[in-house]
């Protein structure tokens, strides 16, 4: 669906996004832990990134750290810039932003979705009201022009009717609806960038394809990037450009989409394709069996942190971490990533 | 023909609401074999969840039979149903609110053997067989549910299903709620109990791509009516029903070498408190014409073993 060809026009210019080495911490009564550590990922202007990973991963949290949307006070950024380019071609590090400049550019040139639309959008509100508040906050339009605008919005995202739907509750409305609501929230200001958490993981998969479908339409019309999060792996393979891939807090690959199914470069990531259903192997008896990953997802290893559930674990793996190191078009996190190509 | 272990026929059920009625299963009927795996997939509203119900006797059927080795279970007191209870056991989505919270795993295995009076000499040896069965050990007995992982809680549950000896699970979304790598082992779990005890299952998913690995043969739901019953991989390589069709061509497949993901189908499913006249698809079918307005589809066999519920079945091919 996505095209790998449009990106290079957009490259000269940097990326839109570049995370470096970011780490997140959180303030517990018993001390502070790190549940994203050392993490670094870029996204170009009209880019497609799914971001992947299992509970525990890390990857809401990097993205509420991009968004600025940290809990407080007790989540906090310990290291690392996330450097994003404003519409005034000037570099910012979000990490260093006040509340306020922070909450100018939410909104403005970047917006988040996330899975359950119930929980951002105002249930005593008509969802024309809420659309109607953000631009005019945004926007400053009022009278008949914030209507069109409004309804504007709604076709955008094809709600059907929609000049009749402007005065439903979102409680009115079906939960692919209420998605819809929330992308035309996302996109009333049209952002540059785009942090979708799981849009479609609570929704039936025809209305997960229409709204898969509308995400990457409103991409390539708008020129936005996306960063998708998903633990779905069949998700990120119709939409992404390009995968990162977290494991226990921290990337272990990035890699362009189709080559990282074919071959993936990180012993974890090529066990979390061979656990889909689709990849299922005959074994003797010829029934088709999957071969899982086997322990626990919050069991980490001291070094590297995939070292207790990998089947190529030597003893250097459990001695010291692996660096992040450069493949050919992307970078994995693994002692034996040369050894296992 | 032997008798199947589990037949359900003309099933209906409907819940009054204060908006109405809701006809959550449909004239629905079908049978799995001992031994067999049988899939019912569908979207939310399609009765899936309510069939998997009925069929334990948890709740009764509005019209309809059925049968467990061909002995009705319509009317049974909750006394003389408990010998079938026995016979089929249930697996739930959440293994977070499906395990009772304040006893030990000891005592939510050893409840499900002092209800049907089994293995009271050998308690303990027998929860420990269980525990090594669903791939933990017998050290986890004296544990509490809060202190297992998702993965490890849903073997957990498994294991007090397997108790009573049963020759049908009812897996209702056993998966939907794990990690990847955690459902890959439960998969795994799953298969080598049907394995290894002969156990029939009743695979309730959302999952097509599970249901195609698990199960033998499988029905697609849509608003409490079966859309199209066959074998598995029959259905789900070439779909004859328009709604087939069209769940498939919306999975997203994990393979940027395979087709895209298509949109089959437009709008939403329709509520099931007013479902659509004469095909409840029609509204979603790009196939749809005059008569699947007024006229109510019956399943009608396709090819052997193969039934599909469409006015214009035989579609035109595959694209």
């Amino acid at each position: 669906m996505a095209v790998a060809s449009d990106q290079s026009a957009f490259k000269q210019d940097g990326p839109l996004l570049a995370v470096d080495t970011l780490s997140v911490s959180f303030r517990q009564e018993d001390g502070v832990s790190t549940p994203v550590r050392d993490v670094s990922l870029t996204l170009h202007q009209g880019e497609t990134l799914a971001l992947v990973g299992e509970s525990g991963s890390g990857k809401s949290v990097t993205s509420l750290a991009i968004m600025g949307l940290l809990p407080r006070p007790a989540g906090f950024i310990s290291s690392g810039k996330i450097r994003f380019q404003t519409r005034a071609k000037q570099t910012v590090d979000l990490a260093q932003l006040s509340f306020d400049d922070m909450r100018h550019l939410r909104g403005r040139e970047m917006a988040m979705i996330f899975q359950e639309p119930m929980t951002s959008l105002n249930p005593v509100l008509t969802i024309g009201e809420q659309i109607a508040e953000t631009v005019r906050l945004h926007l400053g339009l009022s009278g008949r022009a914030l209507q069109a605008h409004v309804k504007a919005q709604l076709d955008l995202v094809e709600i059907p009717d929609a000049a009749r739907r402007m005065d439903d509750y979102p409680h009115q409305m079906s939960g692919g609806m209420r998605q819809r609501v929330m992308i035309a929230l996302a996109m009333a200001c049209q952002p540059s960038l785009l942090i979708a958490d799981e849009p479609t993981t609570a929704l039936d998969v025809t209305i997960q394809a229409q709204i898969l479908l509308l995400i990457d339409r409103l991409r390539r019309e708008t020129g936005m990037a996306v960063l998708f999060i998903t633990h779905n792996l069949g998700v990120v393979a119709e939409i992404a450009d390009r995968v990162t891939v977290m494991y226990a807090g921290q990337v272990v690959e990035t890699a362009q989409t189709r080559p990282l199914f074919r071959k993936a470069a990180h012993p974890y990531t090529n066990a979390l394709l061979s656990c889909l259903p689709a990849r299922a192997k005959a074994d003797a008896s010829g029934l088709r069996r999957l071969v899982p990953i086997q322990g626990q997802p919050g069991v980490f290893g001291e070094a590297c942190a995939f070292a207790p559930r990998c089947p190529h674990v030597t003893a250097v793996c459990q001695t010291k971490p692996p660096q992040l190191e450069l493949t050919d078009g992307g970078s994995v996190r693994c002692f034996r990533w040369r050894d296992l190509a | 023909m032997t008798t199947p272990l589990l037949s359900v026929s003309h099933l209906s059920k409907s819940f009054p609401t204060s908006r109405g009625i809701v006809q959550a299963v449909d004239d629905v009927s079908f049978s799995i074999a001992a031994g067999e795996a049988f899939g019912l997939v569908g979207e939310s509203g399609s009765g899936k969840s309510t069939i998997g119900r009925l069929a334990l006797g948890l709740i009764t059927p509005t019209a309809g039979d059925i049968r467990f080795s061909g002995q009705s279970i319509n009317g049974l007191s909750e006394r003389a149903l408990k010998p079938f209870r026995r016979q089929a056991q249930m697996v739930f989505q959440d293994p977070y609110s499906s395990l009772n919270p304040r006893l030990r795993v000891r005592d939510i295995i050893g409840e499900a053997l002092d209800t049907h009076a089994l293995a009271q000499d050998r308690r303990d040896a027998r929860i420990a067989e269980l525990l090594d069965m669903v791939g933990l050990n017998a050290s986890h007995a004296s544990r509490y549910p809060h202190e297992f992982s998702g993965g490890q809680r849903q073997r957990i549950g498994i294991a007090r299903a397997l108790a009573v000896e049963p020759r049908l699970l009812i897996a209702d979304e056993p998966v939907s709620a794990l990690d990847v790598s955690v459902q890959a082992q439960i998969i795994t779990l799953l298969q080598d109990l049907r394995r290894h005890l002969g156990l029939a299952l009743l695979f309730i998913s959302h999952d097509l791509d599970i249901v195609e690995l698990l199960c033998e043969r499988v029905a697609v739901l849509y608003l409490g009516r079966i859309m199209e019953t066959g074998p598995t991989d029959q259905v789900m390589k070439t779909p004859r029903h328009p709604y087939s069709r069209a769940l498939l061509a919306a999975v997203p497949k994990a393979d940027p070498d395979a087709p895209r993901m298509k949109r089959l189908v437009s709008g939403d499913i329709p509520s099931p408190l007013n479902p659509p006249s004469g095909c409840v698809f029609r509204t979603r079918c790009f196939y749809a014409e005059g008569p699947c307005a007024t006229d109510r589809p019956v399943l009608a066999p396709a090819e052997a073993g193969w039934q599909c519920a469409c006015l214009r079945d035989p579609l035109p091919e595959h694209e």
